[in-house]
């Protein structure tokens, strides 16, 4: 089963959205609450990240007996240093967007606690691609 | 403890969710950076914020929180009102500061 999402950057009146949906496919699919969870702590921070700093993305889920695999791509500015990006608390988000309590530097790392494999690739002045993957066994 | 007794024991305002107040309440959690509740906070607990934009609706409804208070009578926002309706989930309110209803309700949960 696969299903897509649309996110718009800077429109954080939608982030979570495509979350909010994907956890409801997955509960009507019987999977197992507490994978679901980290499922959706995983893709709501990388829902933030598009709008926080991206122009628009597209996320993808696929979903098999197996696992269920996770592609958020956007055009965007990219990030320069995957690895700095990866520390917590690290942050580059504007002050506006901190002062509604996002930007504390810890969506990465968030995402990369709650999934069983993360792959980031990003280029810069064209936007970031990352995949999430959980088995499901 | 369900939210119903909360809100009596701590004098809570309801803003929203007046329907849903049956709510079995785990616990609680005290945090301003919606990613730190994502990460932390856990199905049935008490989220305490000075957060009253819509987006911790989104958090709160991901997570399955029993019930948002928002400190220091702080208004929450229309919008996150409407959504807190929408999903069953109440958005409650205290003049409070954070530090004061947490140990409040620490204590009440405790006892």
């Amino acid at each position: 089963m696969e299903l897509k999402y649309e996110v718009s950057g800077g429109d954080f009146t939608k982030a979570g959205y495509a979350s909010s949906a994907v956890k409801k496919v997955l509960k009507k699919l019987s999977v197992d609450p507490k994978i679901i969870k980290r499922i959706v702590v995983a893709l709501y921070e990388g829902e933030v990240n598009v709008v926080a700093h991206a122009y628009k993305g597209t996320i993808s889920v696929d979903i098999s007996p197996e696992r269920i695999f996770i592609r958020i791509e956007d055009e965007g500015p990219g990030i320069p240093d995957i690895d700095l990006a990866m520390t917590v608390g690290y942050s580059t988000a504007s002050p506006a967007v901190r002062e509604m309590g996002f930007g504390a530097g810890m969506g990465l790392p968030n995402m990369k606690k709650n999934a069983d494999e993360l792959n980031v690739s990003s280029k810069v002045g064209q936007g970031t691609t990352v995949e999430l993957i959980t088995n499901l066994n | 403890m369900k939210v119903s007794d909360i809100i009596e024991k701590l004098d809570l305002k309801v803003y929203s969710g007046k329907e849903s107040l049956d709510t079995e309440v785990t616990g609680g959690y005290t945090s301003d950076l919606l990613s730190d509740v994502m990460g932390n906070v856990d199905e049935g607990q008490v989220w305490i914020t000075l957060q009253t934009h819509k987006n911790i609706m989104a958090v709160a409804s991901l997570k399955d929180v029993a019930a948002i208070v928002v400190v220091k009578g702080f208004q929450p926002d229309e919008a996150t009102l409407a959504q807190s309706n929408e999903e069953g989930i109440p958005v409650l309110g205290t003049d409070m500061e954070a530090f004061e209803v947490s140990g409040r309700l620490y204590e009440l949960l405790k006892a």
